[in-house]
């Protein structure tokens, strides 16, 4: 009977085709913009994830903002804080604005980050070519630098940079290297950065203190207990002051960056219940329509023995139908609509599988909760007076 | 022979603003197995409505109606459909044919409520439609069957469960007179094979094909010999 049911919706369905369609559209436009809203904010979300933790699951983030006394910290800070147990390395940023020049070509207010080898070693994917600040760069404050991919292209316009000499506030350096492009919406992008050993940066870019460093961590379930370690070096750095310095773990803030990205998801779920409630309404108001033109067919079918249980499930059946058909038709189109802005904006999709299964599911349940309304009303007709309606 | 119908000081009212309107007055009418009675009477007189109450399409307001050992009187929708599926075919003066199902599949309808499967069904419904005369037709829409067709559709369907009664209200209504001979001439067949008939009419010329005549006058029943 069932069988029968799905059968019949199919062929009434055919029957009313442009009706049966604009009554579906509501549906489809509100899976549609749902699956395509999600979709989108799911690939972001997993971009920026997973560029943050591939960067810094095991970063320890330390900020210093200082006393009037002692701005930031010093050499000596930090090679304690790199005598921690459980810290395997630390990458210190010194960062000023310098003028950049190559051949009389000139960029000012270039962002200069003087960083230490460690920076380089935990993300092996950031050269484009060329070698990396080493040691030896440090500890004889080499004048070397690796350059953006937007300073690479502005300078040497597709040139190959390295070997090349730049002046960089007055100071020549060789460019050793050059950095792969960023993509994407990212906080961290180089592309427009020139990075020189963080012991010349010291020297030239007249910072006396390091504002910020990245401590690497060996086990990740201990930074708890490493944080704590931390703080004491810091506390007594800054003499006891704990506005002096934050302190952030990498971990924490994957954690509460995910916690966000889901709660998204669920108000994105939430706009979706309603745009699928004013398609159950059309739903709703199609089968009532039915209903009522098809009285003496509903009539027939009781006095040839159909049940009123019958009778609901019939309709129920198209009802859910109809949604079902149009949650699948704007699935597909939001899919679409997805990879399309996706590539328009450049970021990567991310079809989830439940995402998929929960619009599906959510149109016939709208299917169900709006067609029992006028299932009920059908399996509830006299059969005299429904056969007397011809 | 066994009593199929069997109504007791059947009543039926129906209330049009508190006002008592009385369609059946006192009923009293048993129907045998293998008889083919006919209802006679003029428009307005009750006899759709006692048709409905012996098809089970409707209960009345007093009375003991039992059909087939079952009393009806106590049984909610759901049992009065199985019942009407089980022990009844209706034959309706405009046909009642699903105007997008096809003659085979309009054969099959009952049998989908019996919850016989698809095979089975089938089966049955184009024994039905051959024995109606209608083997060639089978695939075509009402639409593109004469009335006389679509009537021998309607008994094709009537008779695909095998029910107790075959109820035919004004069989012969939309058809002119020779083809309504012709579903008349089946009717006479199918009560030789032993089938229980009860027909509606106004018209005494097709009454008279059947063995009993009962009128209905004012909702009063009187037997007739014919
Ligand atoms: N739902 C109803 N409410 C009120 N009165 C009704 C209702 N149904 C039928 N009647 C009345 O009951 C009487 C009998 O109606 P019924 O349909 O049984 O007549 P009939 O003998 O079948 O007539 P016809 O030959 O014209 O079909 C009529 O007077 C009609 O007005
Ligand atoms: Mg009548």
């Amino acid at each position: 009977m069932l069988f029968e049911s799905i059968r019949m919706s199919f062929v009434n369905i055919r029957k009313n085709k442009l009706r049966s369609l604009l009554t579906m559209l509501g549906i489809v436009i509100g899976v549609a913009s749902v699956i395509a809203l999600i979709t989108i904010v799911r690939g972001a979300a997993d971009d920026i994830g997973n560029r943050v933790i591939s960067l810094g699951g095991k970063k320890i983030y330390i900020n210093v903002i200082g006393t009037p006394l002692k701005q930031g910290l010093t050499h000596n800070d930090a090679e304690e804080i790199l005598s921690v147990g459980n810290i395997t390395g630390i990458s210190p940023t010194v960062s000023g604005m310098a003028s950049v020049v190559y051949q009389g070509k000139v960029l000012e207010n270039v962002v200069v980050e003087g960083k230490n080898e460690v920076y380089f070693k935990a993300d092996p994917d950031l050269l484009a070519s060329g070698r990396a600040v080493n040691i030896l760069d440090l500890k004889s404050r080499n004048q070397v630098a690796v350059i953006g991919f937007n300073i690479a292209r502005e300078l040497f316009f597709g040139r190959n940079p390295i070997g090349e000499e730049i002046i960089i506030n007055g100071m020549t350096y060789t460019v050793i290297g050059t950095l792969k492009e960023t993509t994407g919406f990212r906080p961290d992008s180089t592309n427009d950065a020139v990075i020189i050993p963080y012991t010349t940066a010291l020297r030239v870019l007249g910072v006396k203190y390091i504002k910020t460093l990245d401590a690497y961590l060996e086990d990740t379930s201990l930074a708890d207990q490493t944080i704590m370690e931390i703080k004491g070096i810091l506390n007594r750095a800054f003499n006891y002051n704990e506005d002096a310095y934050n302190v952030y773990n990498m971990g924490d803030i994957i954690d509460s960056f995910q916690s966000i990205m889901s709660m998204m998801s669920m108000l994105l779920a939430g706009i979706a219940a309603i745009s699928l409630v004013v398609g159950g309404i059309g739903i709703m108001n199609m089968m009532l329509v039915s209903v009522s033109e098809r009285t003496t067919e509903i009539g027939l079918r009781k006095a040839l023995g159909a049940t009123p249980f019958a009778i609901r499930l019939q309709f129920i059946t198209e009802s859910i139908f109809l949604s079902v058909t149009g949650g699948i038709i704007g699935l597909i189109m939001g899919v679409l609509l997805a990879y399309i802005l996706a590539a328009v904006i450049g970021i990567s999709v991310s079809v989830s599988l439940s995402t998929n299964l929960l619009a599906v599911g959510f149109s016939a349940a709208v299917g169900i909760v709006f067609g029992y309304m006028p299932a009920g009303k059908a399996s509830r007709l006299n059969p005299i007076d429904a056969l007397k309606s011809l | 022979m066994s009593e199929i119908v069997s109504m007791k000081n059947i009543c039926k009212s129906y209330y049009l603003c508190d006002e008592e309107i009385k369609v059946l007055k006192h009923i009293n009418l048993k129907v045998y197995k293998g008889e083919f009675i006919s209802v006679l009477g003029p428009s307005g007189s009750g006899k759709t409505t006692l048709m409905n109450i012996i098809g089970c399409l409707d209960v009345p307001t007093s009375g003991k109606y039992i059909l087939c050992g079952n009393d009806i009187s106590e049984m909610n929708e759901t049992e009065l459909a199985v019942i009407r599926n089980k022990e009844i075919g209706f034959v309706f003066q405009s046909f009642f044919l699903l105007p997008r199902l096809t003659a085979l599949q309009n054969v099959e309808l009952p049998l989908v409520y019996s919850g016989l499967p698809q095979k089975e069904r089938r089966g049955r419904a184009k024994e039905m439609l051959c024995r109606v005369g209608l083997a060639d037709k089978m695939n075509n829409l009402p639409s593109q069957l004469s009335g006389g067709q679509q009537q021998r559709v309607a008994i094709a369907r009537a008779l695909v469960t095998e029910p107790s009664i075959i109820l035919a209200d004004e069989p012969t209504g939309a058809l002119d007179q020779k083809t309504g001979a012709d579903i008349i001439g089946y009717f006479e067949r199918l009560n030789a094979e032993g089938r229980t008939i009860i027909m509606i009419t106004h018209d005494i010329n097709v009454a008279r094909h059947a063995h009993r005549t009962v009128n209905i006058l004012d909702g009063q029943l009187t037997e007739a010999r014919a």
